[in-house]
């Protein structure tokens, strides 16, 4: 993630399009839930269960690439090795017309970036130039010169996707509660 | 206006008076359960990254060794322990072992775990099951659950609400699963999508609880973030002698607020079945008859408690499964397999030429005993076909209610449950 001055996290790279109701099982199948604790493992198998991509795909990627995927992006299972394989695949954030909710959650709780834009899930296409402005709200496609508005999410997951998800943020209550204040 | 009974649980979970859709809530939780895919990232983030030597109750924690186990390979046999050594260490009290437990979501509501009016999570999607108990479960992630582990409290987003109300009675042959996968095509994968599905109406009241948790089971398969039903006589009648603490059921005021409502007559749902790969592609057994297939899986959390392989085994007694077809067999819980045992089922199964197995997650999520090879075909009796969910991303997973499972095995192809038995059978 680069931060390009105060109070702005743009995020720029290629994309790479999925469609419509891309489930937890294509994003990483069930059988590599035995690396649950290797993310550069999972990394290494992300997507491949998404009908015509297959293994290898992971490889292709660049760091710093992005997902542009249809609506409810993630569903089916709970298991939060979804966004941690496309985490560990070097992708740097997902645009989706929508998310499934607990894909969602997780990422928001991993402090991982997801952008909901059905604007720019219509329309940018595979291997466009993209830039996600986090802060903006905005999805600019600088292949095309055309910006997608991003819908805003509500402050609290903003602040924790900010601030590196759930993880800190149980540490501080924690440590509230030792102190006697929580 | 009056509050849902999703609305009202989240409120008082929370400590409030009154929340509305939208709200954000850090609400306590009543009970907690992660299982052998879970529990080790769940322990380790909670552990190395939260600083927490402990889990906020034990007694409210239930870990299950149900998706790999027993341990399919090595690496599964790892998971298998360090979720052993985190219930061990951590002093949960109720950890389910390989041959004592089975599969979550049929363990928790048959030792009385989850009850009425709680706030219930678990680390797996398919938590939505325990809505049929009226109250509010959903799934959450590993990161989600080691929060709850060491704190006892989690973030909600308190949900719009679906009312779904169910005329009449359902049909001879027509099941609590034809009824969800009727709803979930009317839906579509995301039509419940952030929303809490309420169950209601008529013909609910002629549904068991057994059929009421397979209806909840499925909410997940339409987006939604849990299924809840209200408390009634046969709610009650299960929960005696078996909840493990006192509850106080809650109901939805006469003007709570909902989305929309979605009216259904019962009685004109045919048999209907969700054809690959999605749970919302259904079709009415005509349209899908005379399918070929390979396999049949009679398993799941969705389908395969106790009056679900009665159903099948009154389908299968003296007959036997057709040539080149295997019929698996997968009990959802321990106890479930004793019962089937005392009643004589499972040598039904063995003698119609079945494959019986231990009671674990199995095929379901192509996980082990029964995963599917490239073009390969099965009925299922589970609650999800998306590509590659059963195995090989080529193969084609239609879904289906055990009585339509257990007469396509005989047949060796789709075929309604009557040209293979003649009168509908009950459990």
């Amino acid at each position: 993630m680069n931060a390009t001055g105060p109070g702005s996290i743009r995020l720029r790279g290629r994309a790479w399009r999925f469609g419509d109701d891309v489930d937890t099982d294509q994003i990483i199948p069930a059988r590599y839930a035995i690396y649950s604790l290797d993310e550069r493992r999972l990394g290494e198998h992300a997507m491949e269960g998404v009908p015509g991509v297959g293994p290898g795909w992971a490889q292709r990627v660049r760091p710093g690439d992005v997902i542009v995927a249809g609506s409810n992006f993630g569903c089916g299972s709970s298991r939060e090795i979804a966004p941690i394989a496309i985490r560990g695949a070097g992708i740097a954030c997902v645009v989706a017309a929508s998310f499934a909710r607990i894909f969602f959650r997780n990422a928001i709780n991993l402090g991982y970036p997801i952008v909901q834009s059905p604007a720019a899930a219509a329309a940018v296409e595979e291997g466009d130039e993209v830039e996600v402005d986090l802060e903006a709200g905005v999805v600019r496609d600088l292949t095309t010169g055309r910006e997608h508005p991003a819908e805003p999410f509500p402050p609290f997951m903003t602040e924790l996707m900010r601030t590196g998800g759930l993880v800190p943020w149980v540490r501080r209550r924690l440590e509230e509660r030792r102190q006697g204040v929580g | 206006m009056g509050m849902t009974m999703s609305e009202k649980i989240l409120a008082r979970a929370s400590g409030r008076e009154r929340v509305r859709p939208g709200d954000l809530v850090l609400a306590r939780i009543d009970f907690a359960m992660g299982h052998d895919l879970t529990i080790p990232p769940a322990g380790r983030i909670m552990r190395e990254e939260m600083g927490a030597d402990r889990v906020w109750d034990p007694e409210r924690v239930a870990v299950v060794q149900d998706h790999f186990q027993p341990a399919k390979d090595a690496a599964s046999a790892a998971l298998g322990r360090l979720t052993r050594e985190f219930a061990r260490e951590m002093g949960v009290s109720w950890y389910f072992e390989v041959g004592q437990g089975g599969i979550c979501h049929t363990v928790l509501p048959e030792r009385g775990l989850v009850l009425p009016g709680e706030l219930v999570v678990g680390a797996d999607s398919h938590s939505c099951t325990y809505g049929a108990l009226n109250c509010f479960a959903t799934g959450i992630g590993s990161t989600d659950l080691a929060c709850v582990l060491a704190l006892g409290e989690l973030w909600f987003r308190v949900p719009e609400s679906l009312k779904l109300v169910y005329h009449h009675r359902l049909g001879p042959w027509v099941e609590a699963k034809d009824l969800i996968l009727h709803v979930i095509g009317l839906l579509g994968v995301d039509g419940a999508r952030y929303r809490a599905m309420e169950h209601t109406g008529e013909a609910l009241g002629w549904i068991d609880m057994e059929g009421r948790l397979t209806m909840a089971n499925m909410a997940i398969e339409a987006g939604a973030k849990n299924a809840i039903m209200a408390c009634d006589e046969v709610t009650e009648a299960y929960l005696r002698g078996r909840a493990r603490r006192p509850y106080t059921p809650v109901r939805s005021d006469p003007d709570a607020g909902y989305e929309r409502v979605i009216e259904v007559d019962a009685e004109r749902v045919p048999i209907t079945l969700a054809r690959p790969m999605s749970p919302a592609d259904t079709a009415p057994i005509d349209a899908v008859a005379g399918t070929r297939l390979d396999q049949v899986f009679i398993g799941s959390c969705t389908n395969s408690r106790i009056g679900d392989l009665r159903r099948a085994a009154r389908v299968l007694e003296g007959r036997r499964v057709a040539p080149w077809v295997r019929l698996i067999v997968t009990p959802s819980s321990h106890e479930v397999a004793l019962q089937a045992e005392r009643e004589g089922l499972i040598r039904v199964f063995l003698e119609a030429g079945a494959a019986w197995t231990t009671a674990t997650c199995g095929a379901c999520l192509g996980g082990h005993q029964g995963v599917l090879g490239e073009g390969e075909v099965c009925l299922s009796t589970t609650n999800r076909n998306f590509p590659g969910r059963m195995g090989d991303p080529g193969a084609l997973v239609y879904l289906a209610s055990p009585v339509v499972a257990a007469a396509s095995a005989v047949a060796g192809e789709i075929v309604h449950p009557a040209e293979v038995v003649g009168e509908p059978v009950s459990a």
